[in-house]
């Protein structure tokens, strides 16, 4: 076995041993990259100098008891921004900018002595379920490179998966960072909205956006967020207070709570591979001692309306920057400014990112705004409402990550609406702000199944718990792909 | 539903210059995606709140103190073109 091939917290034992050193880890990374990145392309960038260098000081100034994360390589997601380390979105727009700051959360990862091997690719400006919207090129999924590996997050569920990193940041507006790690058989945590900071994390949907980490199991996710959670004044949104112990929990079991299954989140789309999986694993968590009981969250069926709203609406404001004239693409050959920017805007965005864009300025355009954003706003209350009622009742709720595994290259990008439905058990989580987490719960046709479990607001602690004992209970997370 | 003219007048509100061969495939899909927000109609959102935070912290406030910032040559350092301390742009007002 491979020292890539280790979890944080084995890699961590070792480290503190002295056994092995950052130096020997960011190698083995470095040398996977090299081995299969060209086919994978989950990398728009491998920074392997910096990473060295980052190795050999952590090597020599560290010492490795007290920091889990100190020594370990990680990947970062390419929104989040490093500082002197080019940050693209994967899009054409920002294809040379070098941000002059890091994002908290890199500040925090390197503060703690994490390795920078390089930055992720995903769908432009995190809008895809697919990577299929890089402007770049597509990620391929570890488990067959015929197909996508998911998205936006994809180059960051693909590398972790095909243990080229130990782990990865990504960012998830509408499940970017849990339909992939499904789709690629990892783990994923989409934190309560507000608990990582955003400083430094190119925006798409300000109310919906949260970072959060893709790991190879469920105590290396808690690990992470002991890293990146917490407190920034330069997030507004930013929740105060100190964050618990995210492992502390870990093998507490399940003994007297109760899940609720919402039937609506296996919708007409959800493969039978898929529902078998999941009635699998409910099975084995009664048999940990968890009660569980089908549920109804009604209004589920407007939460993809309600989302592909707001998402665009934000997206179309916070993508008005891109003017071409303080960073990114800029396009002169015009006549006058309009012109420029009209062109500079042309060149630099995908299809994609113009479709949203041009949707959100027609949600919010005089005469709309009150019929389309406001309306989903409203919607958007009720279905938090909802959700916040079912966990008066229940301690977590159970449903797939998503209704299908990994589909073909191609398959869905003629209709941007079939791709959007990827999304639909994903959504609801990010509407309501609430944290959800996904894990690895079986295969169909050898390709990874993921299971969602979602809880109230600030419940990570639970619900990594529950997380940790399925999947000590099964044997998903011990499973990679051959590549 | 959204009409050629439609598209044109959004493109020219959000500054994104398309095609003359783009307009019809925008209509087409812009059309079909604005059809599904059809549902949200069934539901009567009279007396709801709109939501604008899903864990609200409240208005957040802060002493108004000096603090350090980005430098001049950081801020200009990606300028697509630079005159001086300036960021160039094409002209605005005819002369």
């Amino acid at each position: 076995m491979g020292l890539n091939e280790l979890t944080i917290h084995a890699a961590h034992e070792l480290l503190v041993k002295r056994e092995i050193s950052s130096t020997e880890l960011t190698k083995t990374c470095l040398d996977r990259i090299e081995e299969i990145d060209d086919d994978l392309k989950a990398f728009v960038s491998v920074t392997k100098e910096k990473a060295l260098k980052q190795a050999l000081v952590v090597d020599k100034q560290k010492s490795f008891e007290n920091e889990t994360l100190a020594g370990i390589p990680m990947q970062l997601k390419d929104l989040i921004c490093t500082k002197g380390v080019r940050t693209t979105c994967s899009s054409r727009m920002l294809e040379n900018f070098i941000p002059p700051y890091n994002a908290t959360v890199t500040d925090r990862l390197f503060d703690r002595g994490a390795v920078l091997l390089g930055k992720g690719n995903m769908d432009e400006f995190a809008m895809g379920s697919s990577t299929e919207n890089s402007a770049f090129f597509t990620t391929r999924n570890p488990w067959n490179l015929g197909c996508v590996p998911g998205g936006s997050s994809g180059g960051s569920a693909a590398a972790v998966s095909a243990r080229e990193t130990f782990y990865s940041l990504g960012s998830d507006t509408g499940g970017s960072i849990r339909q992939p790690a499904s789709l690629c058989g990892v783990v994923a945590l989409k934190p309560t909205y507000g608990l990582v900071s955003r400083y430094g994390l190119i925006a798409f949907a300000s109310s919906l956006d949260q970072i959060g980490p893709l790991t190879r199991d469920v105590k290396d996710s808690a690990i992470v967020m002991n890293g990146i959670a917490g407190y920034d004044p330069r997030d507004s949104t930013s929740i105060k207070g100190t964050c618990p112990d995210y492992t502390a929990s870990l093998g507490k079991g399940l003994e007297d709570l109760k899940f609720g299954v919402p039937k609506e989140y296996f919708t007409e789309g959800t493969e039978p591979g898929v529902k078998k999986a999941l009635n699998a694993a409910i099975k084995v968590l009664e048999g940990l001692g968890a009660h569980l009981e089908e549920c109804s969250l009604p209004s589920t069926k407007y939460a993809l309306a309600c989302y592909y709203i707001i998402a665009p609406s934000e997206c179309s404001a916070n993508l008005a920057r891109y003017d071409g004239v303080k960073y990114g693409h800029s396009q002169r050959l015009a006549e006058d400014m309009w012109e420029s920017m009209e062109l500079t805007r042309k060149e630099g965005f995908g299809a994609e990112v113009k479709r949203r864009i041009m949707l959100g300025t027609y949600a919010l355009s005089s005469g709309y705004y009150d019929a389309y954003y406001l309306k989903a706003q409203r919607v958007r209350t009720i279905i938090r409402s909802e959700m916040n009622d079912a966990f008066q009742k229940y301690d977590a709720l159970i449903t797939p990550t998503s209704p299908t595994v990994a589909f073909n290259l191609g398959a869905k990008t003629a209709d941007p609406v079939q791709m959007y439905l990827s999304d639909i058990c994903t959504i609801p989580a990010n509407i309501s702000g609430i944290p959800s987490i996904s894990i690895p719960c079986g295969f169909d046709r050898g390709l990874p199944i993921g299971m969602q479990i979602m809880g109230p607001v600030l419940s990570e602690v639970e619900l990594l718990n529950i997380a940790f004992s399925y999947e000590q209970a099964t044997d998903w997370h011990n499973i990679g792909p051959s590549l | 539903m959204f009409s050629r003219e439609d598209v044109e007048h959004i493109s020219t509100l959000c500054r994104i210059g398309i095609s003359e061969k783009d307009i019809e495939p925008y209509r087409i899909q812009l059309s079909h995606i604005l059809n599904q927000f059809e549902v949200l109609q069934e539901l009567d959102t009279e007396n709801i709140e709109p939501t604008t935070n899903p864990v609200s912290v409240g208005t957040v406030m802060r002493d108004d103190e000096v603090q350090g910032s980005l430098t001049k040559e950081d801020v200009l350092h990606n300028a697509p073109v630079r005159d001086g301390d300036y960021f160039r742009i094409k002209v605005v007002l005819e002369e």
